[in-house]
C-alpha cells in the first residue's frame, strides 16, 4: 500500500470500482434517474433493517401454528406479507419443508436470487461460484463443510431459485423446545438453518 | 468457502461501501422502471458466467465488479450513462481525490 502512512497531504483514493460507481451515481442524479436519499435509504434498509430475524419470526410462527404453517407451505406469499414480509425480490415465495427424510437447501445457481423480505441481502459465500457450483453437484459434501451431517436415511434436495420464485427453508423444530415461546423459537432460527446450510440452534 | 463460516461474528451486509452504493443503485433505478428484474438478472448472470471462466469468483469485490459492469451495460444502452461520460466523470472524481486535504469532504467541482 503507497499510503499507509498517517500523513497523508490528500483524502485516499478509494479503489477503482469505487469510483467508476461515483461517476455513476454522479451522471443519473444530474439527470434525475436516481435521488441519493433514496441510495442512502436502500441501503439502511438491507443493512440495519431487514434481516434474518423476519425469516426467523415466520419460521418460529410455522413451529407454534399448525394453521399457520399449512398456509405457509401451500401458498407462503401473502402469508408473509401479512406479516410485513413483501416487497422487493420477494413477489414469489415458497417454503419447503425439513423433514426426517428430506433436507432442503437453496442455491441460485444461475446469480444469487434470495428471499430479501425474509433474509435480507444474501452472504458473502452464497454468491461465490464456489457454492453456486457446488451446491448441485456435491451438496452433502457443502453441508459437511458447513458442519451438517445428515442421518443416511435423509436425502438432500436442492432448489435452484430464480428472479422469479425465491425459498425459504423451513427447517425441523429442534427437540425439548416445547415450552418456548414464539419469541425464545425465533431466537434459535439461524440465518443458514433457513437457506438449509444450517440447523437451528438446539434448546438452551 | 470454508472461513466463511468457521466463526461466529455476523458477516456485514456489504464488505464495502462501494458494494453497497452499486447495490442500491440498481435497486434504485429498477424502482424507477428503468429494467424489470427477470432482466436484470438474466444479464447480470451472463456477466457472472462470462468473468467465472478464468477463475472461481468470490461473492465479494468479484461479485460486486460484475455487477457494477452489467449496470454500466445497461446504461450504456440506455443512453441514460455513456461510456465516456462515466470516464471524464470518473476522472473527475479521482481528480477531486487527490486535491482534497485529508480529512475535508471530497466533492466535485461546479
Amino acid at each position: 500500500m503507497p499510503h499507509d502512512d498517517h500523513d497523508h497531504p490528500h483524502t485516499l483514493l478509494p479503489p477503482e470500482p469505487a469510483l467508476r460507481v461515483k461517476a455513476l451515481e454522479t451522471i443519473l442524479t444530474r439527470k434525475g434517474l436516481i435521488d441519493p436519499a433514496t441510495l442512502d435509504e436502500i441501503i439502511d434498509t438491507y443493512q440495519n433493517r431487514i434481516g434474518p430475524q423476519n425469516g426467523a419470526r415466520v419460521v418460529a410462527r410455522a413451529w407454534s401454528d399448525p394453521d399457520f404453517k399449512a398456509k405457509l407451505l401451500s401458498d407462503a406469499t401473502p402469508v408473509v406479507a401479512a406479516l410485513g414480509y413483501y416487497g422487493r425480490q420477494g413477489e414469489h415465495i415458497v417454503v419447503v419443508e425439513n423433514t426426517p427424510q428430506q433436507h432442503n437447501m437453496v442455491v441460485c445457481t444461475l446469480c444469487s436470487c434470495y428471499p430479501w423480505p425474509l433474509l435480507g441481502i444474501p452472504p458473502g459465500w452464497y454468491k461465490s461460484d464456489a457454492y453456486r457450483a457446488r451446491a448441485v453437484r456435491e451438496p452433502r459434501k457443502v453441508l459437511a463443510e458447513f458442519g451438517v451431517t445428515l442421518p443416511r436415511e435423509s436425502s438432500v434436495r436442492v432448489w435452484d431459485s430464480t428472479a422469479e420464485i425465491r425459498y425459504l427453508v423451513l427447517p425441523m423444530r429442534p427437540e425439548g423446545t416445547e415450552g418456548l415461546d414464539e419469541n425464545a423459537l425465533a431466537a434459535l432460527v439461524t440465518r443458514d438453518s433457513m437457506i438449509g446450510t444450517g440447523l437451528p440452534k438446539g434448546a438452551a | 468457502m470454508n472461513d466463511c463460516h468457521s466463526y461466529a461474528a455476523p458477516e456485514p451486509v456489504f464488505a464495502e461501501p462501494w458494494h453497497a452504493q452499486v447495490f442500491a443503485v440498481a435497486v434504485a433505478l429498477n424502482e424507477a422502471g428503468r429494467f424489470d428484474w427477470p432482466d436484470w438478472a438474466t444479464r447480470f448472470s451472463q456477466t457472472l458466467k462470462r468473468h467465472g471462466l478464468e477463475r472461481d469468483l468470490d461473492g465479494g469485490d468479484d461479485y460486486f465488479n460484475a455487477w457494477l459492469e452489467t449496470l454500466e451495460g445497461f446504461l450504456a444502452e440506455s443512453g441514460d450513462a455513456l461510456p465516456a461520460d462515466l470516464e471524464t466523470t470518473r476522472d473527475a472524481w479521482e481528480a477531486a481525490y487527490l486535491t482534497t486535504p485529508h480529512g475535508r469532504p471530497v466533492r466535485l467541482p461546479k
